[in-house]
């Protein structure tokens, strides 16, 4: 347990100090909401109604963005091999490493929800349906990237590889986590149908992640 | 491979699939299979296609009905490959069997044709019936989205240059992907549900008429027939392609010592 926290304290402390590139992720989330009122016209009515899409599918980018420093970085200076070799198992070992991730590159996405709903002319209650929805919806993202960037860690030019593997599997949280927000914002059905689907998603993610994660490091890395 | 015959030739009293594990022994089984094999398939492709032209005409759909008889069987086919990859990405996990990568890997391409003329097939059926070639209808957005996975699949194949690792990784993959596929048609279909009323697709009712279910099923089976010939040769193919690999790879080693 001790050394499944100190992992996590080791990889937050380098995706929060200089050269970890944590906030990167919030930043491309920023970039990407501003440039999205530039393709489709200043028209507040219109941000309004596809303002919680814009902001999953932000969301959904700049967590794709991030995933592949999860073991890259790990794999080049060699501790992966050392994280590999431990005594804690490596299915914890994932799930920690994946943990710490969205500490540092989810949540800050979902702090900064409210000020990029602003920008899209988002009301009190769409934010908050918003943000509740990437909270239950985004360690998904992470937990199924995962697999994604084990395999693509193996490669040596995995970069776009990972997006074209990982993103037809982030479907289903897209859908839930869109039609969570709609039904809270518009209705006309409940809030509480999908979102129970997208937590149970989140769930099924934390079950299949790091077990495949696991298994492919072990195959990959001999 | 010396090896392995060795080991293999003592065991040689029942056949199994351990038999088969041996590549000379799996290519000399199928050289003699495989001409078979592929007669059978051009008669029942033949009788298919013959018994669905004479097939009559729908009341509502008119001769477009004729489509079905290509379609459904690729549509078919398209799940049923990614099932035959799963059961071969078992194979290379768990038992290491030699031949469960190189039927994997042989089976990918394969799938995604199947899937991709399933996607045509019915696009081409729903432009008379629809009136548009593309409908975001949940069927075929998830028959897309499988077609999208086929294509990172293959293109994880294509990335790794060992086969063996390229085997295991996409190996799990395929197993991932086979827990997802179920979650992604779950979700496509809510989604459509929540988006657009039920499509026009009817077959007229639950049950087809026997003048339609008889081609059908024999377009399904013809079709199946099909992929077997066709996995087959390509595993073929793929064990030449590795004895090749390996033949340079020993000439190259030789030349520079």
């Amino acid at each position: 347990m001790t050394a499944l926290a100190a992992l996590i304290t080791r990889d937050l402390k380098i995706a929060l100090r200089v050269g970890g590139g944590a906030l990167i992720g919030v930043l491309f989330f920023l970039t990407v909401v501003v440039l999205m009122p530039f393709a489709v016209g200043p028209d507040l009515a219109l941000l309004t109604r596809l303002g919680p899409a814009i902001l999953w599918l932000g969301a959904l980018l700049a967590s794709l963005l991030t995933l592949d420093r999860l073991f890259m970085a790990d794999h080049e200076d060699g501790s992966l091999d050392l994280i590999v070799m431990g005594r804690a198992p490596l299915e914890l070992a994932c799930a920690a490493k994946a943990l710490a991730h969205w500490l540092a590159a989810g949540l800050p996405l979902i702090v900064a929800t409210p000020v990029l709903g602003l920008l899209l002319n988002l009301d009190a209650t769409a934010t908050s349906a918003v943000a509740l929805t990437l909270l239950a919806g985004t360690p998904a993202l992470t937990f199924t990237g995962m697999i994604g960037a084990a395999l693509a860690v193996t490669l040596h030019r995995g970069g776009l590889l990972l997006a074209v593997l990982v993103l037809p599997l982030s479907i289903p949280v897209l859908i839930f986590g869109v039609a969570a927000s709609q039904a809270a914002i518009a209705g006309p059905l409940s809030f509480g149908t999908p979102f129970s689907i997208l937590c149970a998603l989140s769930l099924v993610s934390f079950v299949i992640g790091p077990f495949a994660a696991a298994a492919s490091l072990r195959q990959g890395l001999d | 491979m010396q090896i392995a015959c060795n080991v293999y030739d003592d065991y040689q009293d029942a056949m199994t699939l351990i038999d088969l594990a041996n590549p000379t022994r799996f290519l000399t089984l199928t050289a003699r299979l495989l001409p078979w094999l592929a007669a059978l398939t051009a008669i029942l492709l033949l009788v298919g296609l013959y018994q669905s032209a004479m097939a009559p005409d729908d009341y509502q759909q008119g001769a477009t009905v004729k489509i079905m008889f290509i379609h459904v069987p690729n549509a078919w086919l398209s799940m049923f490959v990614w099932g035959v990859m799963s059961l071969a990405a078992l194979g290379t996990l768990v038992w290491r069997h030699p031949l469960a990568d190189v039927a994997a890997k042989a089976a990918a391409p394969i799938g995604a044709a199947f899937t991709f003329l399933a996607l045509l097939t019915g696009s081409l059926w729903g432009r008379p019936m629809w009136g548009t070639y593309w409908e975001w209808d949940a069927r075929l957005t998830s028959v897309l989205i499988l077609f999208l996975m086929y294509l990172g699949l293959i293109a994880l194949w294509r990335a790794v240059e060992d086969p063996s690792r390229a085997a295991r990784a996409a190996a799990i993959l395929t197993l991932v992907g086979a827990i997802n596929l179920p979650i992604i048609k779950f979700s496509v279909d809510w989604w459509n549900t929540l988006h657009q009323p039920a499509s026009v697709m009817r077959m007229g009712g639950p049950s087809l008429d026997q003048a339609f279910l008889i081609p059908l099923l024999v377009m399904a089976v013809a079709f199946s027939l099909l992929f077997v010939t066709l996995h087959l040769a390509a595993m073929r193919n793929e064990i030449l392609r590795r004895r090749v690999r390996a033949l340079q790879m020993m000439q190259v080693s030789r030349r520079s010592a």
